[in-house]
């Protein structure tokens, strides 16, 4: 396949793959923490720094462009932050309001831009949409160092964001400015956020932000593992989106990816062991069982205790019914219950309940001694 | 004239929205008018493969359809229990967009279907399309539509009152007398649907969460009553909506990105200078009841050694400083604001309660007792002394200095 051999597919796919990895480890945190539309709000305040960067600067250096996009994203977490914390004003609206004022703002500059002669906003557009299939390998850089940046803080502050992402009162308490470690996760996420403008774009961002995490999430209980799922979610999910949109052709790079990221969180979701779907369906039907069972077992066990010399008890008497259907449906409960030990089977259709089966009952606090008998 | 039919459109298009935006704040669903506004377009791709049309009604239509599917999609991610519910929109409408850009880009590379305009929309152009009958020029289009909207807003929000304010503030309540908050979840998020579709036709998305969300916002800050509120929160927004248009006029920028960045002042102003509740009266409020606050502290000290044999140290300046833990700067500021008052006097550097300022004392302690608020009960509470101790009895033990304030 020339897919692997080309060059510029090697150069984005690289570049997916590092902001993925990036963007999915922090993403972890965010998620967690119940923030996860923060990396919306931050890619949509973006657009006014980049423009006033463009304004301030004129040139088309893209460095100058994210130290804008880096000013306008930390600005707008801590407006969304002060008006949740100063009033009635919940952190979904105030980042309803931010988003859209900044954006609006980011509009408006970008039409008093255009009015500017001769000034030149091709890169300035590829913020908003984002077009990976133009990465150089000086962004590949870019990315790298960002992702390297980011992995080294997260290693240095693990204790500290992993105590104020679950327990901040706690985190208080023992003596951790709260304050200081909620700036350095937001100043992470405006940078991975701002990093990845250019390849996905403003709106598909957040998805790099949230998805990996959420699927990471059902694997594991641990945050490490968690992190590290979602870091190898988001590589995978940049480098396979990749080469599906360059090996199709008219196919955009950034929905590639968003939706290779939406079916593993589909997969995360259905198969994860434990908290799965498909594990939560299967262990449902099996309690529903085994309780089922239990029941049948109960019955004999009070069926025996009803007689001084114990002998086995037809099928009718132990379901209590005529009716066919649930006969059968007894039937195969003691079948499998005389597999498991718990009764045995006298002649046809008679059952009755075995040692072993009665200790089952016991050690399940279903019945309170182990010797029977009359009383 | 076209200016004006661009405000009477901005107006309309922003009461349309304030109305549903309320009870999404409320709700604390505003995110949700973000994801709608994105995965509209979705809807738009889908009902033009069908119809192949782009003025196709049937466009407006499956925009709407894809709006409730967002946040049905959106609440069965959310029933998994698997990730909380902002997770869940955060998860839906990037998919859901990005399946809109592929088929776009793949398949109707050739159709006029401009992702930027749907997107950002311009109001300036709202005007161009006209509604014309017989021949005879009605108005602009979406002045009919949002018109329209605005109608059967304003007639869900009286016909339901009573329902949405319930399944608002108390969904348990509801459920136990009978209504369903789910249907009322559903109806308010097809209203929200509909509205976000024709307004986004004419003002792009962006403003569409500025419209829905910011006036209603500001309007929240001002008011705790929910019918003042939904109408403040219109009044707001065309004020926003006037402000931008003129403001966008002057410099000649953006009509719309300027009206969300009214929207979004506005709400600023309000939060900082707000009267009772802004970052401004708060400072105010709180400097007031520590002034207030160290006022009583430095008299009950005073009071409390007043003819204690050590009265002559333990109501010197330095002494009060010491135990209170008080900046001296502090103590002289607060003792200088208190002569003034004509609550104490300063007799070679003590300081002696005036008869003013002992019922002025007298005063404030039956005020406690009034509300409830015992200091002496809390001292005890706090640093468990003995209530003969706390006792405000004229003589006191020499060991209390410290103990007590």
């Amino acid at each position: 396949m020339n897919v692997f051999s080309d060059y510029t597919t090697q150069i984005v796919a690289l570049g997916a793959m590092l902001l993925g990895i990036s963007a999915g480890m922090l993403g972890s945190f965010v998620v967690l923490k119940k923030e996860a539309l923060v990396g919306d709000a931050i890619s949509h305040s973006a657009l006014p720094g980049i423009c006033l960067a463009f304004m301030a600067f004129g040139a088309k250096d893209t460095n100058l462009f994210l130290f804008g996009a880096v000013a306008a994203g930390l600005l707008s977490i801590f407006v969304v932050k002060t008006v949740v914390k100063y009033s009635k004003i919940k952190f979904d609206s105030a980042l309803a309001i931010i988003l859209s004022s900044f954006f609006g703002l980011g509009l408006v500059l970008m039409t008093y831009i255009q009015r500017i002669p001769n000034s030149n906003q091709a890169g300035m557009e590829k913020f908003i949409f984002g077009q990976a299939s133009t990465m150089l390998k000086r962004e590949v850089y870019e990315l790298l160092a960002v992702g390297v940046v980011l992995i080294i803080l997260i290693i240095l502050f693990w204790k500290e964001l992993k105590l104020y992402v679950f327990n901040p009162e706690y985190a208080d308490s023992l003596g951790f400015s709260t304050r200081k470690i909620s700036f350095l996760l937001s100043a992470m996420t405006v940078l991975a956020v701002v990093a990845g403008l250019q390849t996905v774009g403003v709106i598909l961002m957040s998805a790099m932000l949230v998805s990996p995490a959420v699927g990471a999430r059902q694997w594991t209980d641990r945050l490490s593992i968690m992190v590290l799922l979602a870091g190898i979610f988001g590589g995978l999910s940049g480098l396979i989106g990749t080469l599906i949109s360059s090996s199709v052709r008219n196919m955009p790079t950034g929905p590639a990816i968003v939706l290779v990221l939406s079916i593993f969180v589909l997969i995360s979701l259905v198969f994860a062991p434990n908290r799965g779907l498909l594990w939560r369906q299967i262990r449902h039907y099996q309690n529903v069982k085994s309780i089922g069972r239990d029941k049948v077992l109960m019955n004999l066990y009070y069926l025996s205790r009803q007689h001084e010399n114990e002998h086995a008890h037809a099928i009718e008497a132990i379901c209590m019914s005529c009716d066919k259907k649930i006969e059968k449906q007894y039937r195969q409960i003691l079948e499998k219950l005389v597999e498991m030990g718990y009764a045995a089977q006298a002649q046809k259709d008679c059952y009755v309940i075995t040692t072993e089966g009665r200790n089952h009952l016991t050690e399940n606090g279903l019945i309170k001694e182990a010797n029977y008998g009359l009383l | 004239m076209v200016y004006f039919e661009i405000q009477l459109i901005a107006v309309v298009v922003v009461a349309a929205c304030a109305i549903p935006g309320t009870f999404l704040i409320l709700r604390q669903m505003s995110m949700m008018t973000d994801a709608i506004s994105h995965t509209v377009l979705l809807g738009i791709v889908l009902a033009f493969f069908v119809t192949h049309d782009l003025g196709s009604p049937l466009l407006i239509a499956g925009a709407a359809l894809m709006g409730l599917f967002t946040v049905y999609f959106t609440e069965v991610l959310n029933r998994t229990k698997q990730m909380s519910e902002d997770s869940a929109i955060g998860i839906v409408f990037p998919f859901l967009f990005s399946i809109a850009i592929l088929l776009i880009s793949m398949l109707a590379k050739n159709v006029h279907l401009d992702t930027r305009c749907v997107l950002l929309g311009e109001l300036i152009f709202a005007p161009s399309q006209r509604l014309v009958v017989d021949g005879a020029d009605l108005g602009p289009r979406a002045l009919y539509t949002m018109g329209f909207i605005l109608l059967l807003n304003i007639g869900f929000v009286v016909i339901f009152f009573k329902e949405l304010k319930l399944t608002t503030f108390d969904e348990n309540l509801a459920v136990a007398l009978g209504f369903s908050p789910v249907i009322m979840h559903y109806a308010l998020m097809s209203i929200v649907s509909i509205t976000a579709v024709g307004a986004f036709e004419a003002v792009g998305s962006v403003l569409v969460i500025a419209f829905m969300i910011g006036p209603a916002a500001t309007a929240y800050l001002l008011t705790k009553d929910i019918k003042k509120l939904l109408i403040l929160s219109v009044l707001i927004g065309a004020a926003n909506a006037i402000a931008g248009f003129w403001l966008a006029m002057w410099i000649d920028v953006s009509i719309s990105g300027m009206m969300a960045v009214v929207t979004g002042l506005s709400f600023g102003l309000v939060f900082v200078f707000g009267k009772d509740n802004g970052l401004v009266a708060i400072a105010r409020r709180r400097r007031q009841q520590a002034k207030e606050f160290a006022d009583l502290t430095m008299l009950f000290h005073i009071f409390r050694h007043e003819n204690s044999p050590r009265a002559e140290i333990e109501n010197g300046i330095a002494t009060i400083s010491k135990h209170l833990n008080w900046k001296e700067t502090k103590i002289e500021a607060r003792a200088a604001d208190l002569i003034g008052r004509g609550f104490l006097v300063k007799e070679n550097k003590k300081l002696i309660l005036t008869e003013a300022g002992q019922s002025f004392l007298a005063l404030s302690r039956s005020k406690e007792r009034a509300h409830g608020f015992h200091f002496r009960n809390l001292l005890r509470k706090i640093a468990f002394v003995p209530t003969h101790l706390t006792s405000l009895k004229k003589t006191v033990p020499r060991n209390v200095g410290k103990l007590s304030v």
